[in-house]
C-alpha cells in the first residue's frame, strides 16, 4: 500500500462526517482522528464504527496525539468561534489546518483558481471561503482571466434543509466573506454576493447566479471557451458542478447559471453546497498530501 | 352607519418610496422622492419608508441598481420630514448589519427585518441589532400565504423574541382571501405579547388590497401599509388614497388627510409613473399563482428578450417555489422555456 498523509478532523457534524467519507476515499489521505466535545454526538460514534480513534475533548483531547500518530493535515468544520483556538494548538504541533468555518484567518482557498498558488506558499493554514464561494468564485475568475471585471455578483440560493444554525445566526457572515472572495480571489474589482433561502419541498438542488460586469466589452467566444474548462476543473471533484443556462451576453454583463448537485456521500444530494465545500477541503488536502508525500513539502511547528 | 371598528387607532406605513421603486425600476429621483415624501408629511402621514426597492444594499444586477444609494435617498428625505418618521427595509441576505447602521446614523427611525415566510430565524442578528440601537423594530414575514397560521406563528414568535416590537404579515404575492387574512392574522394576534404590534401589508393583484387591510385590521393589527396611488410591485399595494377614505368612513382614526393625500397620489405620483399600476393579465397571475410581486417587470424584459410569454415564466417560477428575491431565476427559467419549445 502507498504512503497517505493522515488527517484528523474536528467536528462530527454534516460537514465533518460528510467530509470524512471523502477522505477514506483518497488515495494520499488517511482519516485517523474525529474530535468532537460531546461523547454522545452520532458523529462520533459513527466514526468509532468506521474504525477512526475519536475524543470527545475537543482540540485538546486531539493535540497529545498530534505528532505520535504522525497527523499532518488538520480540518476545522466547527464554528468561526473556535477555530482560531483550534488552529493556534493545531500548527503548534506542526499540522497544518484547513479552515471550512467562516473564521478565514488564513488566505481563501479555491481550489481550482489558486490552490497551487498556497501549495508554493507552504501556507500552514488555509480557509475554504463560504459554499457560494466555491461554487461561483471560480466562474468570476473565468471571465476575469479573459480580461477585466469591473464587479461581479453571485446569488446563491440553497434549500432551507441545507442551511444550518450557523449560517442562520449569522447570515452576513456570509455575504461579507464570498463578497471578499469574490474580489481577492474571483479577481473583480468590486465583489457583492447575496444568498436566498429557499424552503421547497422536495429541497431544491443548490442554484448558484455568477454576474460579470467587464470593463470593456465581453470578448463571447474567448469567456465561454474560459468558463468551459474551468467547469470541467471544479467537476474533477465535484462532478455534479452544471452549466443550466449561459453564459448570457448582455451589453458588458455576463451572467452564468449553475447548480451544484452533491455526491450523496452522507450529506443528501441536493446540499450540493455542503457537498462543494467538503469536496473542495478535501482536494485541497490532497494537493498539500501530493507535496508533502514527494517530499517537495515539509511542515514545521510554529514557534510556540 | 356605524362601524365595529369606529374609533380605533391604526398607524398608515406609506410604501410609495420603497414598495413604489419596483415598477420605477430603482429610478425615482432625489427631486421626485423629496417632494413626494414631504406631501405625505404634510397629509399626516406618520411613517413613510424610503429603501431600494429590496431593501437596504439592493443595489445590484439581480434587482437592479437605483438612481441613487440608500445614503443618498435617506439623507435627503429625513432631514425634511417635520412629522413624519423614515422606516427603511432590509432583507438578511442582501442588507448586512452595515447597512442598519448606516441606516440608524442617518435618522431612521424603523427598521423593517424581512425573511420568508418560514425563515425567521435569519433576521436574530439584524433585529437584535437594531433593538439596541433603540430602533422601532419590526419584522416582516413576506410571501405569509406560502406558510400556514400555525407555521407564521411559530416563526412570528422567534421575531418577537429576537426582540422585534412588531411583526407583519405581508402578502408579497398579492395572493391572499379575506379568509387567509383572516386566519393568519388572528392566530398570530393571539399569540404575541398584547404589546407587540401586528401589521399587514397587501398587494392588490387580486383587487383584495382594501378589503384584506380591513379585514386585517378586525383581527387586530394597527399597522397597515399602503402606497399613494398604489405605486408598489405588481399591480401594486394598498391605494393609500382609497384605504384613508375608507378607514375615515369607518370612524377609524389615522391622522392622515382625506383630501390632501388624494391629492399626493393625483398631483405627485401619478405624473412620475412609466406606466399604469393596474391589474394586467400578468399582474393578476402573480396574484393567482402567488408569485412574488416584484419579478412582474423581470418577466415582461424576459418576454421581450426571449419570446416566452412573461405568463408561462411567472407561473413556471410559482411551480419552482420560488421565493422573494430568486429574481436570477426569471432570466434562467425563460432560458430554458425557449430551449424546450425550440426543442419541442
Amino acid at each position: 500500500m502507498s504512503k497517505k498523509v493522515k488527517c484528523a478532523l474536528i467536528g462530527p457534524g454534516n460537514i465533518g462526517t460528510d467530509l470524512l467519507a471523502k477522505l477514506q476515499r483518497s488515495a494520499v489521505l488517511d482519516p485517523v482522528w474525529m474530535v468532537g466535545v460531546d461523547p454522545m454526538s452520532d458523529g462520533l460514534k459513527r466514526a468509532r464504527e468506521l474504525g477512526i480513534k475519536t475524543t470527545d475533548q475537543g482540540v485538546d483531547g486531539l493535540v497529545p496525539h498530534i505528532k505520535g500518530d504522525g497527523v499532518q493535515i488538520v480540518f476545522d468544520a466547527t464554528s468561526a468561534y473556535v477555530h482560531a483556538e483550534n488552529s493556534r494548538k493545531v500548527i503548534e504541533q506542526g499540522a497544518m489546518m484547513i479552515d471550512l468555518t467562516p473564521a478565514a484567518i488564513g488566505p481563501y482557498c479555491v481550489p481550482p483558481v489558486n490552490l497551487k498558488e498556497h501549495v508554493g506558499k507552504r501556507e500552514m493554514n488555509v480557509n475554504m471561503v463560504t459554499c457560494g464561494g466555491q461554487a461561483t468564485i471560480p466562474m468570476v475568475a473565468a471571465v476575469s482571466r479573459v480580461q477585466p471585471v469591473a464587479y461581479a455578483e453571485i446569488v446563491a440560493t440553497v434549500s432551507s434543509k441545507s442551511a444550518g444554525p450557523g449560517t442562520r445566526k449569522n447570515i452576513d457572515e456570509f455575504t461579507r466573506t464570498t463578497a471578499g472572495a469574490i474580489e481577492r480571489v474571483g479577481g473583480a474589482k468590486q465583489g457583492k454576493a447575496i444568498i436566498i433561502i429557499n424552503p421547497a419541498e422536495p429541497p431544491l438542488i443548490m442554484r448558484d447566479t455568477v454576474h460579470c460586469l467587464t470593463e470593456t466589452e465581453p470578448d463571447a467566444v474567448a469567456i465561454t471557451q474560459s468558463i468551459q474548462r474551468m467547469i470541467a476543473e471544479v467537476q474533477q471533484y465535484v462532478p455534479g458542478y452544471q452549466l443550466v443556462n449561459g453564459p448570457v451576453f448582455d451589453g458588458k454583463r455576463v451572467s452564468v447559471y449553475l447548480e451544484v448537485e452533491g455526491l450523496g456521500d452522507y450529506l443528501p444530494k441536493y446540499s450540493g453546497n455542503l457537498d462543494i465545500m467538503t469536496a473542495a477541503a478535501a482536494r485541497t488536502a490532497e494537493m498539500f498530501a501530493e507535496e508533502l508525500l514527494s517530499g517537495r513539502l515539509t511542515l514545521e511547528a510554529a514557534a510556540a | 352607519m356605524t362601524s365595529a371598528l369606529k374609533g380605533r387607532k391604526v398607524t398608515l406605513h406609506d410604501m410609495t418610496l420603497r414598495d413604489g421603486m419596483h415598477p420605477k425600476q430603482h429610478r425615482i429621483t432625489l427631486v421626485q422622492m423629496k417632494s413626494i415624501a414631504q406631501g405625505l408629511d404634510a397629509a399626516g402621514m406618520p411613517l413613510i419608508e424610503v429603501t431600494h426597492g429590496d431593501g437596504l444594499g439592493g443595489a445590484s444586477v439581480n434587482y437592479g441598481f437605483p438612481a441613487h444609494s440608500d445614503e443618498a435617498y435617506l439623507g435627503a428625505v429625513v432631514p425634511l420630514m417635520k412629522r413624519a418618521k423614515i422606516s427603511a427595509l432590509l432583507l438578511p441576505g442582501i442588507g448586512t448589519v452595515d447597512h442598519l447602521k448606516m441606516a440608524h446614523e442617518l435618522g431612521v427611525h424603523t427598521i423593517r427585518v424581512a425573511t420568508h415566510c418560514t425563515e425567521a430565524d435569519v433576521s436574530e442578528q439584524h433585529i437584535t441589532l437594531a433593538r439596541k440601537m433603540g430602533m422601532d423594530t419590526v419584522g416582516f414575514l413576506m410571501m405569509s400565504h406560502m406558510n400556514s397560521p400555525e407555521g407564521l406563528v411559530k416563526q412570528a414568535k422567534l421575531m418577537e423574541g429576537y426582540g422585534a416590537n412588531g411583526i407583519y404579515v405581508t402578502d408579497s404575492a398579492g395572493h391572499m382571501l379575506p379568509e387567509d387574512v383572516r386566519a393568519r392574522l388572528g392566530a398570530v394576534r393571539e399569540a404575541l405579547k398584547p404589546e407587540t404590534e401586528l401589521g399587514f401589508h397587501a398587494h392588490h393583484n387580486l383587487a383584495m388590497g382594501v378589503a384584506n387591510s380591513i379585514t386585517a385590521i378586525e383581527m387586530g393589527a394597527n399597522r397597515i401599509d399602503a402606497a399613494s396611488a398604489g405605486l408598489g410591485a405588481g399591480a401594486g399595494n394598498t391605494p393609500m388614497e382609497v384605504l384613508v377614505a375608507v378607514l375615515d368612513m369607518m370612524g377609524v382614526e389615522t391622522g392622515v388627510d382625506v383630501f390632501k393625500i388624494q391629492d399626493v397620489a393625483e398631483d405627485l405620483v401619478v405624473p412620475i409613473m412609466d406606466f399604469p399600476i393596474r391589474i394586467d393579465r400578468d399582474a393578476l397571475t402573480l396574484g393567482y399563482a402567488g408569485v412574488y410581486g416584484s419579478f412582474l417587470l423581470f418577466a415582461k424584459r424576459a418576454e421581450q428578450k426571449y419570446g416566452v410569454p412573461a405568463r408561462e415564466i411567472l407561473v413556471e417560477m410559482g411551480r419552482r417555489g420560488c421565493v422573494g428575491g430568486q429574481e436570477d431565476m426569471i432570466e434562467d427559467t425563460a432560458l430554458t422555456l425557449a430551449r424546450s419549445k425550440r426543442t419541442a
